[in-house]
C-alpha cells in the first residue's frame, strides 16, 4: 500500500517536471526596482542615469533555458539624470526626441552558448534592439536566474506561490548607430554608451 | 586734484563688501554641500539593494547639491558686483577758486 502510494507520488513529481510549461514572467515590477542604467563618458563628468519605465514579458522554461523568448520594453520617457536640465535635453529631438519614440525595445531572437548551472543560466542573446526608431540587432551577453517560489516572498505575500526570473546584462552601442547625435559632439560626449542591466520578473502561481 | 564724497566711498565699500559676501556665500556653499565637481544635481542618487532578487538599483532623492557650475556662477557674479563697485569712484573735481 505505502509502495504504490509512493509510486504514484514519485510518477506524479516527474510527470509534473516532465511536462511543465513555460512559464511567462511579467516584467512590470511591483516593487519598481526594475530599470536599465546607462553612462556616457564627457568632458565634465560621465553622464550616468536610469531608466526605470520597465515593461514586457520573457516566456522561459527552466527545464528548457535555451528556449527562452520574450520583448523587454523600456519607456523612453523614463530616462533620467541627476539634473532636471539635463534630462529634458535627453529627452529633446537632438537626442531622444522621446515625443516621436515613446519605446526603446528589446525582442529576443535567440539564446546562444547556453551554459546553465544551479538555477543560472549564461547565454548570449541576439535580437532587435530598437532606439530612437533604428532598429539593429545586437548580441548580448545575460545571465538568467530563475527563483523558483520567491514571487509571494518578495511582496511579502509569501502565502502568494509562483517564481521570479531575474536577468542581468551589459552590453554597449555607439549613439551614431541609432542616430543620437551621429559624429556630432563627440570631443565632449562619448559615442559609446554602455547600458547595464538588471531586471526581475515575475510569474504568480494561477 | 580727486576728492571722494561720502555718499560714493560708502557706495564703493557697500559694493565691495557685496561682491566678497557673493563669493564667499558660494564657495561656503558649494564645500558644505560636499565640493561636488561634476554639474549641479537636483536630484541625487541613492543606491538600493532588493534583496530577494540581489538587485542593485537606484532610487532618487529630491535635494540640490551645488556642482562646478554653481561656483563658476558665483564667482562670476562677484566679479560683475565688484567691477560695478568702480562706478562710484573718485572723480576730478574742478579746482576751486
Amino acid at each position: 500500500m505505502n509502495k504504490s502510494i509512493l509510486a504514484s507520488l514519485l510518477y506524479l513529481t516527474i510527470a509534473g517536471t516532465a511536462f511543465a510549461a513555460p512559464l511567462s514572467f511579467d516584467f512590470k515590477d511591483p516593487k519598481g526596482v526594475n530599470a536599465i542604467r546607462f553612462h556616457l563618458d564627457s568632458l565634465l563628468e560621465p553622464i550616468a542615469g536610469t531608466a526605470s519605465g520597465v515593461t514586457g514579458t520573457v516566456i522561459f522554461d527552466p527545464a528548457n533555458p535555451g528556449a527562452a523568448t520574450g520583448k523587454i520594453v523600456v519607456a523612453t520617457s523614463s530616462l533620467t539624470v541627476t539634473n532636471t536640465m539635463m534630462t529634458e535635453h535627453l529627452h529633446g529631438a537632438n537626442w531622444l526626441d522621446v515625443a516621436n519614440n515613446p519605446e526603446i525595445t528589446f525582442e529576443l531572437g535567440q539564446l546562444s552558448d547556453v551554459q546553465t548551472s544551479g538555477n543560472t543560466t549564461s547565454a548570449v542573446a541576439t535580437g532587435k534592439f530598437t532606439l530612437k526608431g533604428v532598429t539593429k540587432e545586437i548580441s548580448v551577453p545575460v545571465r538568467l536566474t530563475h527563483l523558483a517560489g520567491a514571487f509571494g516572498k518578495r511582496i511579502n505575500k509569501p502565502e502568494l506561490g509562483g517564481d521570479l526570473l531575474v536577468i542581468r546584462g551589459e552590453f554597449t552601442i555607439n549613439r551614431g548607430d541609432f542616430g543620437i547625435q551621429s559624429g556630432k559632439n563627440e570631443d565632449k560626449v562619448n559615442p559609446e554608451m554602455k547600458l547595464t542591466l538588471a531586471i526581475v520578473g515575475g510569474a504568480p502561481q494561477a | 586734484m580727486t576728492q571722494t564724497s561720502p555718499a560714493r566711498f560708502g557706495l564703493r565699500l557697500v559694493t565691495r563688501c557685496l561682491a566678497l559676501a557673493i563669493l564667499a556665500g558660494s564657495v561656503i556653499f558649494w564645500v558644505a554641500k560636499g565640493s561636488h565637481r561634476g554639474l549641479s544635481q537636483d536630484r541625487v542618487p541613492v543606491p538600493q539593494l532588493d534583496e530577494i532578487t540581489g538587485i542593485e538599483y537606484v532610487t532618487y532623492e529630491e535635494r540640490f547639491v551645488p556642482g562646478v557650475d554653481w561656483l563658476v556662477g558665483g564667482i562670476g557674479a562677484a566679479v560683475v558686483v565688484f567691477a560695478g563697485s568702480f562706478f562710484f569712484r573718485s572723480k576730478p573735481q574742478p579746482p576751486t577758486a
